[in-house]
């Protein structure tokens, strides 16, 4: 019988009521008395040096209130990049200067060159049409191998070449690589591309600022998965601020994906000129802004190679990959081609060599950054591709190959700088063969037969590093912060609590999920626990939610504090029954003297610690609130297998999901109504990339997909019911609750299954083709069958 | 500056517009029914879907004067009198229809004129039928599946989880 309540229950969202009923509260709905709006003059060329700016005409028209440019922000910081990567010789990457608006140069379309703030929105946007920007346009610099051939022109004029840095990992002695290949019975390459990508959450970024004169205080609302991130990155290496004088709340907000993590210029701005205008000043994106200033996602371009003995064990891997940074580094940017993807690269196998190579460049595109899964998608994508291929080449079963080389013991180092504390892939891919019903493919591919479509089935594993991590660890790795997350348990006197977290929820329905823990520790109602979060004034210092850390971090943090609370409590309870702290229980709600019939309810303990006319205050402080920090040990990794069948129709190259199921281990799981939906989107999200997405730059660096009529989002009609089966769970080792973390396993696991299935399609179909870049569009899987 | 006038969710509302404002400006900006949401700007999102005379819009691509004497419905007006969610909204929660929330009142919207055309819809007609909605979220499983759910239909069935 299901739970219906507390840890594994999958209790109804509280979150959804507002949301259903129009009465959420997202950053476009707050409006502050007073308020002006800025609307940004962007550039629509790709790389040009600003001759010169002309605001007079502009600054006469109705409405505007001041317009900024460049200039007017030569005394501030730039944004800051929060990740320093270190290169193959020791040395740090380059690392230009990334201003709030641009100055001598734009380097993307989408570049602000001036702010326009108006009492209205139409008003600064009419304006903005009227300022006159001289621009000498410079080369595009948009293919990576050409950004970084010899006397290319330069993005950043100050840095050395477009060569951001030049990173290994693994085996660094080429000579003992090239041995393992040298000595190899077989090896399979694969040229591949992942492509660029847009987050595209639903919400639209937007930011209000606000000053107060009489207290000198900042607010900020702004559309942001870490509302303390923004504070500290503003305050510190941008603005100036003292952080005790700025308030930056993050209500709710509708998707995230990574892209909301980032540390943008328009909160900054909005801010700035706050107090510049002394009025409050609003921005809210368009989508087609959305898609030349959020930060973008993947754009990888990697060479392979996997080698292999005479019985198919794995015995090297190599890769070559060229990472896009687009045209400044983003706040995480330069973390996620390396330690967050190299680091993957040992899947889920034993393979004793790897060497992962990237090679970070600028190009004159909008900048790239974590976007779901942020590099363990391209690692997975990689290795379950070559290994696929590989399968093939051998002729050996694409499952059995998997299994042969899958890591059976834990706590396994990799080759790259991990260690695996625990995991069954064995079991996972049973749980998935299950799942997929992989004994009755062979069925339905003759029924598809008979209808002229080609039916594949492709299969991939994955593992993920999540719950971002050990702070000593990721400083010694290069992170200019510490990963940490926290939370305060208030306990109120009549027994209802508040909890604080750092953490933020943007669809993950912590405001549901956190209480059931909370609950299930005290044994009282969840209606009594309630989450805050998005509010830096409201809350403790925490990092933040992205890298599927909410629960396995700032939920260990809430974990511990709630600890804390219960051994006041006891101790309170212990006073109030005149027996021993010892022998205190805490069952249901209730504290009770072992091996007697005493008894007082929590209500009673936690209105005798706000009214404390009997109580030890000897011993101990009345009240009952606690705060905890929880720095963890060592990341989590949630792992999988996933299965995809698709068919594809020979005449038209078009692609149909027909069947996909996912098997997941993310130990234990608090919600499971909450984790499927974390995996459907995941995979929706991942399908969207393997058939649909990608974002284009033409060799101008025009943004040829800058809106939805352009950049193919996923729709209901494109994807299937998903099977997904959670049953296969090993618990992390080392936080309390082991739990591993669920959010980016979908869209890391999905798009090499998808993949692998039209690979093996038009195989069946006798057709030579191992390999064709995402997405798979008709018109490429088309031309892949006839070329 | 024309004026508008329009009955939004049984009342009655007014109010001085540019020409160039549209209907989902009106609602939020002019009336504070900040529950119709704005998540694109070429009409492909479908977050800010109302319905306007019974027939679903997307409130961004109409001009608020376009709506002049019009009776507009939004996600503000759909829960029961008691203030309880209806049959989709209840759905929608029931089968987790809803993460971020941002493109849910257009996905309710959208669902309410589907079910009043088609009361017994199959899942490919409600894959159809939300071609004009996106989510980023949720991958469509639990929308569809909440949409049947509305519509009476057995979902027990669906895939398993």
């Amino acid at each position: 019988m299901p739970k219906d309540s507390g840890i594994g229950a999958s209790p109804k969202r509280r979150e959804d009521v507002r949301f259903l009923t129009g009465a959420g509260n997202y950053t476009d709905d707050i409006n502050v008395a007073g308020q002006a709006y800025v609307h940004f003059l962007r550039s629509d060329v790709a790389h040009a040096r600003i001759k010169g700016i002309d605001t007079s005409a502009a600054a006469g028209m109705p409405g505007v209130v001041k317009i900024f440019t460049g200039a007017d922000f030569e005394g501030v910081g730039g944004l800051p990049c929060g990740w320093q990567v270190t290169d193959r010789h020791g040395e740090p990457m380059q690392e230009p200067p990334h201003p709030i608006l641009a100055q001598g140069k734009v380097r993307h379309v989408g570049d602000p060159i001036a702010a326009v703030v108006a009492d209205t929105y139409e008003q600064a946007r009419d304006a903005a049409e009227a300022i006159e920007v001289d621009l000498e346009e410079l080369p595009a610099i948009v293919d990576m191998k050409a950004a970084l051939a010899d006397g290319a022109p330069k993005l950043h004029d100050d840095l050395t070449s477009n060569l951001c840095y030049d990173w290994v990992l693994g085996e660094t002695d080429d000579a003992v690589v090239q041995k393992a290949f040298d000595e190899a019975d077989h090896v399979t390459t694969l040229e591949l591309t992942n492509q660029r990508l847009v987050a595209n959450p639903m919400e639209p970024r937007v930011a209000v600022g606000e000053y107060k004169r009489g207290t000198d205080e900042y607010t900020l609302y702004t559309t942001s998965q870490n509302p303390h991130v923004i504070r500290l990155l503003m305050c510190a290496f941008v603005l100036g601020l003292p952080e005790h004088k700025v308030r930056v709340v993050a209500p709710d907000v509708g998707g995230g994906f990574g892209t909301k993590i980032f540390h943008y210029a328009e909160e900054a701005f909005c801010t700035f000129a706050a107090k510049a205008c002394n009025r409050p000043v609003k921005w809210t994106a368009s989508r087609t802004e959305a898609f030349m200033s959020d930060a973008q996602g993947r754009d990888h371009v990697t060479k392979i190679e996997l080698a292999m003995d005479k019985d198919n064990n794995f015995t090297a891997l190599r890769t070559n990959t060229l990472a896009n940074m687009g045209a400044y580094l983003s706040t995480f940017s330069s973390s996620v081609p390396t330690w967050l993807h190299g680091t993957l690269m040992a899947g889920n196998y034993k393979t004793p060599c790897i060497q992962v190579n990237v090679k970070a460049v600028f190009t004159s595109t909008v900048p790239v950054d974590a976007y779901r899964g942020a590099g363990r998608p391209e690692a997975t994508f990689q290795i379950e591709r070559v290994i696929d291929k590989a399968a093939r080449e051998r002729g050996v079963d694409p499952i059995k190959l998997r299994r042969q080389n899958f890591i059976t013991e834990f706590p396994y180092d990799t080759p790259v700088a991990l260690t695996y504390d625990t995991g069954d892939y064995n079991g996972t891919m049973d749980k998935l063969e299950a799942a997929a019903d992989i004994a009755g493919f062979a069925a339905r591919r003759a029924e598809s037969e008979k209808n002229g479509k080609l039916r594949g089935l492709g299969i991939n594993c994955y593992i993920e590093a999540c719950g971002i991590a050990p702070s000593n660890i990721v400083g010694m790795l290069g992170a200019r912060a510490g990963l940490y997350d926290a939370a305060t348990v208030r306990v109120n006197a009549t027994g209802s609590i508040s909890v604080m977290v750092g953490a933020h929820s943007h669809g993950q329905g912590h405001e549901t999920a956190f209480p059931q823990v909370v609950a299930e520790m005290i044994g009282i109602d969840e209606s009594q626990v309630e989450i805050v979060h998005g509010d830096t004034s409201k809350i403790p210092f925490g990092m933040g939610t992205y890298g599927s850390r909410s629960l396995a971090v700032c939920g260990s943090a809430m974990v511990r504090a709630t600890e804390k609370v219960i051994n006041k409590a006891k101790k309170i309870a212990a006073h109030l029954m005149e027996a021993s702290e010892a022998d205190i229980e805490l069952k249901d709600g209730m504290f009770s003297v072992a091996g007697t019939d005493k008894s007082v309810a929590w209500g009673d303990v936690t209105l005798t610690a706000y009214v404390p006319h009997n109580f030890p205050l000897e011993e101990i402080e009345p009240g009952l609130e606690e705060t905890a920090f929880y720095d963890p040990a060592n990341f989590t990794y949630p792992a999988g297998a996933y299965a995809c069948e698709v068919e594809v129709d020979p005449e038209t190259g078009k692609v149909t999901i027909e069947r996909f199921a996912a098997a997941d281990d993310f130990g234990n799981i608090i919600n499971p109504m909450i984790v499927d939906g974390q995996v459907h989107g995941g995979i929706g999200q991942g399908i969207g990339q393997a058939l649909l997405e990608g974002c284009v730059y033409d060799e101008n660096g025009q943004l040829l997909s800058g809106s939805y009529m352009d950049y193919a989002m996923p729709r209901a009609d494109d994807v299937p019911f998903y099977t997904v089966d959670h049953s296969s769970q090993t618990p992390c080792t080392h936080n309390p609750l082991g739990v591993k973390g669920c959010g980016e396993a979908g869209a890391i696991g999905s798009p090499p299954a998808v993949v692998n299935a039209v690979i093996d399609a038009l195989q069946s179909g006798g057709k030579n083709v191992t390999h064709i870049d995402m997405p798979l569009s008709p018109g490429r899987v088309w031309a892949a069958m006839n070329g | 500056m024309p004026q508008v006038s329009m009955t939004v969710n049984g009342k009655a509302t007014s109010g001085d517009v540019e020409g160039r404002t549209l209907l989902s400006a009106y609602l939020r900006d002019h009336l504070g029914m900040t529950g119709t949401h704005v998540g694109c700007d070429t009409s492909q999102c479908g977050a800010c879907v109302v319905h306007v005379n019974g027939e679903a819009v997307k409130s961004c691509t109409m001009f608020a004067a376009e709506a002049d004497g019009a009776t507009v419905d939004t996600i503000e007006g759909q829960a029961n009198a008691d203030g309880s969610l209806n049959v989709i909204q209840q759905a929608f929660q029931d089968h987790h229809g809803l993460q971020c929330g941002f493109c849910t009142p257009g996905m309710v919207m959208s669902a309410a004129a589907l079910l009043k055309e088609n009361p017994k819809p199959t899942e490919q007609e409600v894959r159809d039928y939300l071609e004009g909605n996106l989510c980023r979220c949720t991958g469509y499983h639990n929308i569809v599946k909440a949409i049947l759910a509305a519509s009476g239909q057995d979902v027990g069935a669906i895939a398993a989880e």
